[in-house]
This record gives C-alpha cells, structure tokens and sequence, in this order.
C-alpha cells in the first residue's frame, strides 16, 4: 500500500470569543492508516475536526490534501477534497428513512431517484459488511444503527478521508468490535481514518498512529507500536496518574432498597422490566450490565418514580426514621426528598436533569429553589454550590455564568453528577455518568461514587465498559431483555462470565419470538 | 345550497394560497407569523397595479395584462415581504414571533390605508379575475361548482400540487425539509441553509400574497370593506391541520371556507350564535392537534427547528 500523506495541517489556531480552543496544530494521516486522536475534555478535539470537516474555519495556518494546500470553507468544500466526518451527536434528520438522509444535500447527475440510491446504499453496505435497512426510518432506530447510516453517508460521497468524533462512546462492546472489523476493512481499502477517542485500549488495538491535544495545544504524535497506556496518559494529562480505581470493602452493610418482582410495559404495551427483584446495601456499589436497551433505564425510572409499575414492589428502609417506605405510592418529588436520587446521563445529555440555555448556577437552582424562604429566590448557595463543583470537579468553563450547552459533554456531566452528589443522597443511582469523558474526568467521577459509598450511600452504578464495573463494583446484576439473567461478585467474576450472562438473555429473549 | 358550495370554494382557495405559502416557509424552519400581514400587502399591490393598470388603458384594456399585472405586482409584494423576514431573522437574527408579528402590524396598516383611500373602486377589475370558463354555464350545478370561477381559483390548485410535488419527490425538497428539520444536518451536509431559509419564505410569502389578491378579486368581487388578516390568521391554522402536507391543504381549505361562511347560510340561528360557527375552523385545529399529538406519529409533527434561528458557529 502506498504510504503517501493524505492529509496534512500545518500551525491551525482557532479561538472562540478569546478563548483559544486550539493553537499551532500539527498533524499528518497517511493513506491506508488510522491515526487516533486523544486529549481530554475542551482539548480542542471536536473543534479541530469540524475545521477539517469545514464546519469551522481556522483563524490561522494551514491544510493540505495531497501535498497540495487547501481552503476549507463550508462543508461543501470537504466533500470536495473527499472529508467525511461522523459526528459524536449525530447529524441526521429523524423523520426521513436512512436513504433520503444519505442522499441529502448531494448534486448528482441526472433525475432524483430514491431506487438507484438505495441500491447504491446496499452496495456499500455488502462491500464494508454493514447490517442496515435502506428504508427504515432514522426515528426508529438503535443507536448503533444511526452510527451505521453516518458511516455510509460518508462513503457514499466518496470521502477518502474518514473523521470519527468518539464513535464508540455509545456503541455496546459488541458494536464497538464490529465497528473496528469495518474500519479494518476501510484501511485496506487505502482509506484513511481519523478517530477521536479516550479509551486507551481502543487508542492502542486500532490505530497505526496516536495524536495528542492538552488544552487546544498539540503535544506530539507517537506510533502506536512503540507507546504504551502510561506514557499516553502522562502526554495527554500532563502529569502521571494513577489509573486505579481503590475499592474499599463494603462497610455496615444494610438493606436500603430491596426491589421485589418488579413488572413494567412500555407505552406501546411491550415489556420492558420482566420480574426483577434485587437488593441494594448500604455502603456498597452495584453494578448493572447489559446490553443497551435492557431495561436499565426502565428499572432506574421505576425506582425514580418516573415510570409506571404494574406489578411488584420497592420497599426503601429509611435510614434517618428507620420505617420502611413503598417508593410505588410516592410521587418522584416525594422519592427525592427520601435521598434516592438519580442522575441520569442519557444518550443526548441536555435530554435530561440539565437546561442546555441555563447557566450553572440557575441549573443548580433547578434542585433547590424550593428550598427559600422568602419570596425571591435565593441565589447564595447555588452560587457557591456551582463553584464548588466547578473547582472540585475540574470543570473547563469561562465562569460560573456560562449556559450549560456551551461547554464540552464531559464537563456537562461532572456538573450533573456533582450537583446530585451535593444532595447528599442515600440512594445515588449513575446511570452511564462517564459516557463520553475522557480518562482523567472518568476517574473523577469514578472517586466520587466510592466516596459515596463510603459514607454509607447505596450507589447503583449503570455502566457499559465491563473492565470499570469489574474494578469498581462490589456485585453486578447483569440484565438482559428486561429480566435479571445473574447477580456476581465483582471481585471474582470474569469479562466472559458477564458477557455470556448478557447474551444468555438475548438468546433467551429470541427463543421467545420464534414460540 | 349551490351558493354555498361556490362561496365556500372561493374563499377556500384564499385560504389555500396562504397555507401554501407558509407550508413551504415553514418547512425551512420559519414560522413566519406575518402571514395575515403578507396577504395584506399582496392584495395591496395587486389592487394598485390594477388600478393603475385599468386607469392607464381606459377601455382598451385586455383579459391577459388585466390580470398578469395585477398578480406580478401580488408576488413581488409578497416576496418584498418574504425578503424583508428572511433579513431580519436569517441575517440579522431577530427572533422570528417578533418578527413576524411585526410584519402583520406593518401590512395591516397598509391595507387600511388602501381602504381608506382607494375604498371599493375594483370592482371592474374584479370582472377580469371571475371571468370564467365559457362552457360552464352550460352545463348546470356541475359547471357551476367546478367551471365558474376565475383563474386565480386555479392556480391556487395547481400551486399546491406542485408544492406538493417539489416538497416530497424532489431533491430540493428533500433538502428544504432537511433546513427545517434539522439545519446543522443540513449544513453539514453541505446544504446552503441561508439561502434555502431566504428563498422558500420569498416563494412562500409570494404565494400567499396572491391568497390577498384572491379574497378581494374572488370573494368579495372587488369590494374591499373589511381587513383581510382574520384570514391569515385561519390559514396559519390550516398549516396545522393540514400537518403540513399541501395536497391535504386542497381539502383542508374546502373545510375551513365552508364552516367560516356556513352562518352566513344558516337562517334563524340568533347573531350570537352565528358568530359560534365562525369560531369553528379552529376548534377542528385544535382537535386535530390532539389528535396528531396522541397518534404520536413522527411524519406528522410540525418541522422540528420551526421558528429556532440557524447560526452554525453557535454550540
């Protein structure tokens, strides 16, 4: 294969309102190669490929494509010169099947006809080993199937060049190894590909070359081969950390939540929760895997208060009076004045717990305004709550005043997180709190739930990469299709064991299908 | 009974030049709430070039520039409007409710003056835009439903079976559903979303100026005595209950012209009560959007991005 630069940036800067977001930018990708892209949050990842994607456009320095220079100025341009790029929040428009949304904006040659593009679209998709429905529609689908008709779009504009923004931060492990099996496939095709990533095993098993932003500057690019997790760590903090999660054991155990036969259907009548019954101690964590779309959210909605019950119980043993509640009668408002608190960060984070156009402190208002006594709303405590998280948590803001939607995914939810934590929970239930973040600010969070647990909270941690549960929790409940397939002992389980619980449900679940 | 119907087609196909005009700016996003104010306009420059048309040829004024003038000045005046919208709120930014109620203020005033000024005086230009097909007196209750109106009634047809058509079927529609749905998507790729937001609320604003020009001409034959933003107000409502779908609008507008005029047909009801009926197009808006909102079914929601500003440097 022919190693010639496919793409080159030479000294990029760009700055927002002052802020520089990335400053003197070097970078080269061959053909035929994957080069990664690592650095934390508000490094100045995102921005720098939406400059070659052509969504931005660089105050200073140059882009090359081929050996030859390149201006860059609307997506049109990068179409062009053979960019795609897959967005971390994809851009796709819902109520059009996956077809119109591969099709859309492009000038071809001769008349509008959707039959000939969908036959392009399974051409594409036999020749990478895509799975996909040309016809069905985008609002219908999993998350891992819209990641599908991103890549496509992309390939079938004849982009050469591949951007990945965090592709796998939504993807379940079995969809990531898929999609690294189609990116293989791509380099061998001479294509090349960026990915924009922080899990390090990833970084190391799939790209040829690692590229490292801290804080928008560019710190060096290394081979793959001869690096390692530790000095890739060190590049992209700074500064060496320790990347181990101390598991204290569980202390004073108590029965805080016991769940009993839990049943619930979904709006459409489906069922979605299948007789779960489980216990949650005190001071300790527990763990839920399973694939997505199992019934985790469902099962944390339900003890919420947020979602319908049909049949079973929660009973929740409180600490302070020492009776024992059935959060199935409470309102959610009622369940959270208990302590069972829950911070939910879903797919789309803005979705819910945070107002994307509120600033931080208003969005720490949004739990405590209740709380004032006079009329007018008291603004003291959130003020200071908001910098506390803000200084504790390592949030990268211009200040405290700044609307949520402005800052970078990851320090969305350390915001989340840290103004649930500050209710002082007795019950705190995570579900994917480290979905997106990088490595330094997953550790954070990582430290703040053992903190909880440490001070005797029942943490029900929801989470996707199967080594962290491993490491983090004291027992998992391993869910699939709506049903509890096994409780384990963190400390002595396996990543297989897991695995085969998961899709033991699956299987499970089909074999009630073909009855 | 065959008044009724005739009256009702009338005024239906005012209300479908409006609702396809704001169907077509909606789908780009817009929510352009200076409809009433557009149609006002519309009728405004229609009439002024009619008459200053009629006042210049005297008698020799002939069927084709009798109207083709009067509907040029109608879409200009309507694409002005449509221009002066796409500024504020694309270019500028300015928040579009604002925007366009604002617009409406503006083309209300302008139509009162031309009342007040200029009054009934079009009722000769008014012959020109009923005249109709020659074989429909001939052929009874059939000729007079279908054939004997002016050309206006049928082009308001034609419109939105071609808007219909662009929307669903060509790649331009496509894209300009894409701009409303989702502009960043659009954007990326690779779809000029300002230009697409410009020129749809232009088109959109044109053909719903000539729904001004058509309320005067058609319906009231000329005699201009009332405003007419009542009816922009009802075509916005017909959007909705059309779920934005033009070719629905075709019959939507067939509903809406009936029951807004059906007291003016219903003899010994008190005045009271005939004033209930006009409240009727949009009690079945409202009970068509329940309806849509339960089915929940994604197709038929209002474009996701209507009336939120696109700027693409903006997180």
């Amino acid at each position: 294969m022919d190693k010639s630069p496919a793409i080159e940036l030479k000294g990029i800067c760009k700055s927002f309102a002052g802020k520089i977001a990335n400053n003197n930018v070097n970078l080269t990708v061959n053909r035929g190669e994957i080069l990664s892209i690592l650095g934390e949050n508000g490094s100045g990842k995102t921005t720098l490929m939406n400059m070659i994607a052509g969504i931005y456009f660089p105050d200073e320095g140059q882009i090359f494509i081929d050996g030859k220079e390149v201006v860059i100025r609307s997506p049109k341009d990068a179409f062009k010169y053979k960019i795609g790029m897959i967005h971390q929040h994809f851009k796709l428009v819902d109520v059009f099947s996956a077809t119109e949304n591969i099709i859309l904006g492009l000038n071809e040659k001769g008349s509008f006809n959707i039959k000939e593009a969908v036959k392009k679209v399974k051409e594409i998709s036999d020749k990478y080993g895509f799975e996909i429905d040309p016809m069905k529609k985008i609002h219908e689908m999993s998350v891992s199937e819209k990641q599908t008709v991103e890549i496509i779009k992309v390939l079938y504009r004849g982009a050469d060049i591949l951007i990945l923004d965090e592709p796998t931060a939504v993807l379940t492990p079995q969809e990531t190894q898929k999609l690294f099996a189609v990116l293989r496939r791509m380099r061998e095709h001479g294509k090349s590909i960026i990915i924009i990533t922080h899990k390090l095993h990833e970084v190391l098993s799939l790209s040829d070359k690692v590229a490292v932003l801290r804080k928008g500057e560019y710190v060096g690019t290394v081979e793959t081969a001869k690096t390692n997790e530790a000095e890739l760590t060190e590049m992209m903090v700074g500064k060496k950390i320790s990347l181990n999660i101390d598991r204290s054991e569980p202390e004073n155990c108590t029965e805080r939540l016991v769940v009993k036969g839990l049943n619930c259907v979904d709006r459409e009548g489906v069922k979605v929760l299948n007789n779960i019954s489980f216990t949650a101690f005190s001071g300790e964590i527990l763990g839920i895997a399973g694939i997505a779309g199992s019934g985790q959210r469902e099962l944390l909605e339900a003890i919420a208060g947020l979602q319908k019950v049909n049949e079973g119980e929660i009973v929740y043993n409180n600490p302070k009076t020492g009776t024992q509640d059935n959060l199935r009668d409470k309102t959610p408002m009622q369940i959270r004045d208990l302590g069972v608190r829950l911070s939910f960060v879903p797919e789309d984070r803005l979705g819910m717990g945070l107002v994307g156009n509120m600033d931080i402190i208003d969005n720490m208002m949004l739990r405590s305004y209740r709380k004032g006594k006079s009329v007018f709303l008291e603004r003291k405590a959130p003020k200071d709550l908001a910098e506390k998280i803000i200084k504790d948590l390592e949030v990268v803001t211009p200040d405290a005043h700044t609307p949520v939607r402005r800052l970078s995914g990851g320090n969305i939810q350390k915001i989340l997180v840290g103004r649930e934590i500050a209710a002082s929970p007795t019950v705190l239930m995570a579900a994917y709190p480290v979905r997106g973040l990088d490595i330094g600010a997953s550790y954070t969070i990582y430290n703040l739930l053992n903190k909880q647990k440490e001070k005797g909270v029942a943490v029900i941690f929801v989470g996707e990469d199967l080594d962290v549960l491993i490491e983090l929790c004291d027992r998992i409940l391993v869910i699939g299709s709506g049903s509890v397939t096994g409780i384990v002992d963190a400390r002595s389980t396996t990543k297989e064991e897991i695995g085969l619980l998961m899709t033991k449900a699956k299987d499970s679940h089909g074999g009630e299908k073909n009855e | 009974m065959l008044a009724f119907l005739v009256s009702s087609i009338r005024l239906g196909m005012t209300f479908l030049f409006g609702s396809t005009g704001e169907t077509i700016t909606e789908k780009s996003g817009h929510l352009n709430l200076g409809i009433p104010g557009v149609m006002c306009v519309g009728a405004s420059c229609g009439c002024f070039a009619e008459y200053l048309y009629l006042t210049a040829a005297k008698s020799n004024a002939n069927y084709f520039l009798a109207v083709f003038i009067p509907i040029l000045a109608t879409l200009l005046g309507g694409a002005l409007m449509g221009l002066i919208f796409s500024f504020l709120t694309v270019t500028l930014r300015a928040n579009q409710n604002v925007t366009g109620l604002a617009l409406t203020t503006f083309g209300v005033g302008v139509s009162d003056y031309m009342i007040a000024e200029t009054g009934s005086i079009y009722s000769k230009g008014s012959r020109y835009f009923t005249t109709s097909l020659p074989f429909a007196d001939d052929l009874g209750a059939v000729g007079e439903i279908f054939f004997s109106h002016g050309i206006l009634i049928y082009l308001a047809i034609v419109i939105a079976l071609v808007s219909a058509f662009v929307l669903n079927k060509t790649r331009i529609g496509l894209n300009l559903r894409a701009v409303g749905e989702n502009p960043a998507t659009a954007d990326a790729a690779g779809i000029n979303v300002s230009r697409y937001r410009y020129a749809s609320t232009c088109i959109g604003c044109a053909i719903a100026g000539l729904g001004g020009l058509s309320f005067i001409m058609d319906y009231l034959n000329g005699n201009w005595e009332y405003c007419i933003d009542a009816i922009g107000w009802l075509t916005i409502a017909l959007v909705i209950f059309t779920v934005w779908k033009p070719h629905l609008a075709i019959f939507g507008s067939l509903i809406f012209g009936a029951l807004y005029i059906a007291s003016s047909y219903i003899t010994g009801v008190s005045f009271a009560s005939k004033e209930i009926f006009k409240m009727l197009p949009y009690v079945v808006t409202v009970i068509v959007l329940i309806f849509t909102s339960i089915r929940d079914r994604k197709e038929n929601q209002p474009p996701q991005a209507l009336g939120l500003p696109y700027f693409r440097e903006e997180r």
